[in-house]
Parts: structure tokens; C-alpha cells; sequence
């Protein structure tokens, strides 16, 4: 099980943002893209979430070209953008749910105690504050079972505690043999990290 | 299969909860079809002429009132990127969107329409030809509706090009329904404009879904 992406390029309005980009992750890595504003961190992760095609190259999980081959993806992986995609009429429990079901996962409860997200579960999303907002699209993620979390700016709006947290959280996801390709400003100071700088691509 | 139903489950209480879609595009209907009587003079030989004619064009303009939204709240607060990278083939999804847009904003139209009907004089035949007519031919206005929608999501004052995109396409729809009522009216039959009207439907049910998925990849990316 990998994911192995090769001379990426990505294009946006005319303008060749990145090239060249290769990486790959094998279970138990984690690559930390890093670059400045506008070197095309979160272009990247959406190529690898198949929501943006590149204009070159190739990615591929075990060995299959995820552009091509639809089925072997869909369900591996798990895309934390940084719109936090909650409604705000639902209640936290009402939206963890329905994406818990729509992505065939029945194990709603423990996401929100992680997250100490069940004294709020039946407030609507659109009283909470940023922070608990981004606590409830992490209990998401957990509750998925996706082998590869592809997670931008997981951690604005979290405070130091929250921080530790999802820290921890997310060192067990790589132990149980998961992967984690993820672009945030500051150090997560994992062990176990590649480094994709895309500032040396920068053309 | 029970994804699709969750996700149609998912917009029908949205609509319920923020009830301004659901209330929005009915009261349009309502206040647009009561204008013209104002407008036109109380003659009920005259209402009962145009009437299949106004709640039809009241109908179209309704639905198109509540189409933009379609895609257009899931794209600018994410869900929509956690919806297509799951599992539900795009099409199946945008299937599902029609299908609450079709409950929230349009069945609300067609069950007050026989009552805006007697209010334009329309005789018993009449409004149970109009009601049969809408319930045919409006699953056309929404699979239709939602390519343009797919294509308009993310502009800026995207509501003004849907319109001009989608409202001729909904011509057929409107010239069959209208014949249908009038139809019966006359005392002939209604059936074939119905059978047209079906016939239109389930082309879009074809056509529709397969050409708004693509537009809505190409708004994407």
C-alpha cells in the first residue's frame, strides 16, 4: 500500500504554479508540504484528492493511476480543506452523521468524545466558535476510516491543547500503519516526517 | 443506494430548517400569479384564457428563483469537495440534488396551484389537467435546471446567466403544458401534451444528470 505521486504539475489561470513535484508516501509516513503563500500547497492536496487535475505527471495508490483507476481510491482517503463544509442548521451530531454514513461509517461517538465534542453535539454548527468548528470537521476525520488523511491547514483556529490532541491523534493514525499528507505553517515536530518544500520548485 | 436517500434526506431538512428557499419561491408563485388579475381586469372569460398560460410562466420563473442555490451553498462551505471525492458516482449525487430540489421548491407549487387556478376562473377539467401537467413536465424544469446551475456555480451574478442558459431550454415544457390545459378545457384530450410532457422528462432524466456532473468537474477545478 502507497501512494506515490511523480512530476506533478499544476497550473492556474494561465500561470505554471509548480512542476516537478514527485513524492511518495508508504504506511507510517508523513509528508509536511511546506512553502510560502501561493507556492501551491493547497493545489497539491487537491490533485492528490483527485479534485483538481494536474497539467503533467502522475499519481498513483498501489500502483494504479488515481486519475484513472476510480474505484481503488474512493474511500482510501480522507480531504480536510479549509472551508470547514459544515451546515449550519444541523447540529454537530447531525452533520458528523450524515458524513459518517454517506462514507459508510458507523462509529460516531468516540470521533466526538475525541474531541470532547459532546457537550456541543446538539448545538447547530453555526453558533460554534472557529476553533470548535475545526474540532468537529477533525472528529470527521476520525470517524473515517480512510488510510490516507490529505488535511490542509488542519490546525488554524485550534489552541494549544486541541493542538497536542490531534498531534497524538494523528501519531496513532501513522502507528496503525496509516499515512498523512498535510500542509500547515507550523511544526507538528513529528519524528517520523518528509519534508516537501515547494518553495524549491518555485519557477 | 441508502447514501442517495441520505443525501436526499440531508437537503429536504436543511430546506425545512432554513424554510427561506422553501417559502421564497412559493410566495413568488403566489404573489406573481394574484398580480394579474390586478393587472389584467376582473373579465373571467379573459382570466380563464390566459390562466393556464400565467401559472405556467409563474411556475418556471418560481423554479428558476430557487435554482442557483442548488449547487452553489455546498460549493462555497466545502461540502461539496467532500461529496465528490466520496463514494456516490457524480451523477448519482447530482440526481439526489435534484430530486430535494424538486420536493423543497417545486411540489410546494403544484399542490397550491389548483387553489391560485380557481382563483383565475379555471374550471374542474382545467386545474385537474394543470396539476397532472406539473407534476409531469416540472422534473424537466429541475434536471435541466440543474446543468445550468452546474455551469453558473461559483460565478458572481451567476443567477442572471442561469436564467438566460435554462429558460429557453424550458420552452417545450411550457408550450406542452399550457396545450395540455387548454386541451381540456376545450373538452378534448389531454393525454398526448402529457405523454409529450413525459417524454421531455425522462429525456432530461437521461441527458441531465450525465451533463451537470460534467459541468459541475469543470466548475471545480
Amino acid at each position: 500500500m502507497s501512494f506515490v505521486a511523480q512530476n506533478l504539475a499544476c497550473q492556474r489561470a494561465d500561470q505554471l504554479i509548480f512542476e516537478d513535484v514527485s513524492f511518495s508516501l508508504s504506511p507510517g509516513e508523513a509528508v509536511w508540504v511546506k512553502g510560502r503563500n501561493g507556492a501551491g500547497k493547497s493545489s497539491l492536496l487537491r490533485i492528490c484528492a483527485r479534485l483538481l487535475a494536474p497539467l503533467r505527471g502522475q499519481a498513483a495508490w498501489h500502483g494504479e493511476d488515481i486519475f484513472k483507476d476510480y474505484d481503488g481510491y474512493i474511500g482510501d482517503y480522507h480531504y480536510l480543506g479549509h472551508l470547514d463544509a459544515l451546515k449550519y442548521a444541523l447540529t454537530v451530531r447531525e452533520n458528523i452523521d450524515f458524513w459518517a454514513e454517506f462514507h459508510g461509517i458507523p462509529d460516531v461517538a468516540s470521533a466526538l468524545d475525541q474531541f470532547d465534542l459532546q457537550a456541543l453535539s446538539d448545538i447547530p454548527t453555526g453558533m460554534l466558535s472557529q476553533g470548535q468548528k475545526k474540532r468537529t470537521n477533525l472528529a470527521r476525520l476520525t470517524a473515517s476510516s480512510a488510510k490516507l488523511w490529505i488535511l490542509d491547514e488542519p490546525l488554524s483556529a485550534l489552541d494549544l491543547h486541541y493542538i497536542a490532541l490531534f498531534k497524538e491523534r494523528l501519531i496513532r493514525h501513522l502507528a496503525e500503519g496509516g499515512m498523512a499528507l498535510f500542509a500547515t505553517h507550523q511544526d507538528l515536530e513529528l519524528e517520523q516526517v518528509k519534508i516537501l518544500d515547494l518553495d524549491d520548485w518555485a519557477s | 443506494m441508502n447514501r442517495f436517500l441520505r443525501l436526499i434526506g440531508r437537503d429536504v431538512r436543511l430546506a425545512f430548517r432554513q424554510g427561506s428557499a422553501m417559502t421564497l419561491g412559493l410566495s413568488f408563485f403566489v404573489i406573481v400569479v394574484v398580480l394579474f388579475p390586478l393587472g389584467v381586469g376582473p373579465e373571467l372569460a379573459v382570466l380563464a384564457r390566459i390562466g393556464p398560460g400565467v401559472l405556467w410562466v409563474a411556475a418556471l420563473l418560481a423554479c428558476l428563483l430557487t435554482l442557483d442555490r442548488m449547487f452553489q451553498a455546498d460549493y462555497e462551505d466545502g461540502s461539496l469537495d467532500l461529496l465528490m471525492t466520496g463514494s456516490l458516482p457524480t451523477e448519482i449525487l447530482v440526481l439526489a440534488k435534484v430530486i430535494a430540489h424538486w420536493l423543497t421548491s417545486v411540489l410546494p407549487l403544484i399542490v397550491i396551484a389548483p387553489l391560485l387556478g380557481m382563483s383565475l376562473n379555471l374550471p374542474g377539467d382545467g386545474i385537474l389537467a394543470l396539476t397532472a401537467a406539473l407534476l409531469i413536465g416540472t422534473p424537466t424544469l429541475s434536471l435541466i435546471g440543474a446543468v445550468g446551475a452546474a455551469l453558473t456555480m461559483g460565478m458572481r451574478r451567476g443567477g442572471v446567466l442561469l436564467s438566460l442558459l435554462v429558460l429557453p431550454l424550458y420552452i417545450p415544457v411550457l408550450i406542452f403544458g399550457v396545450a395540455a390545459v387548454d386541451a381540456s378545457m376545450a373538452q378534448l384530450s389531454a393525454t398526448p401534451h402529457l405523454l409529450l410532457l413525459g417524454g421531455a422528462s425522462l429525456g432530461a432524466l437521461v441527458v441531465g444528470p450525465l451533463a451537470a456532473a460534467a459541468a459541475l468537474r469543470l466548475s471545480l477545478s
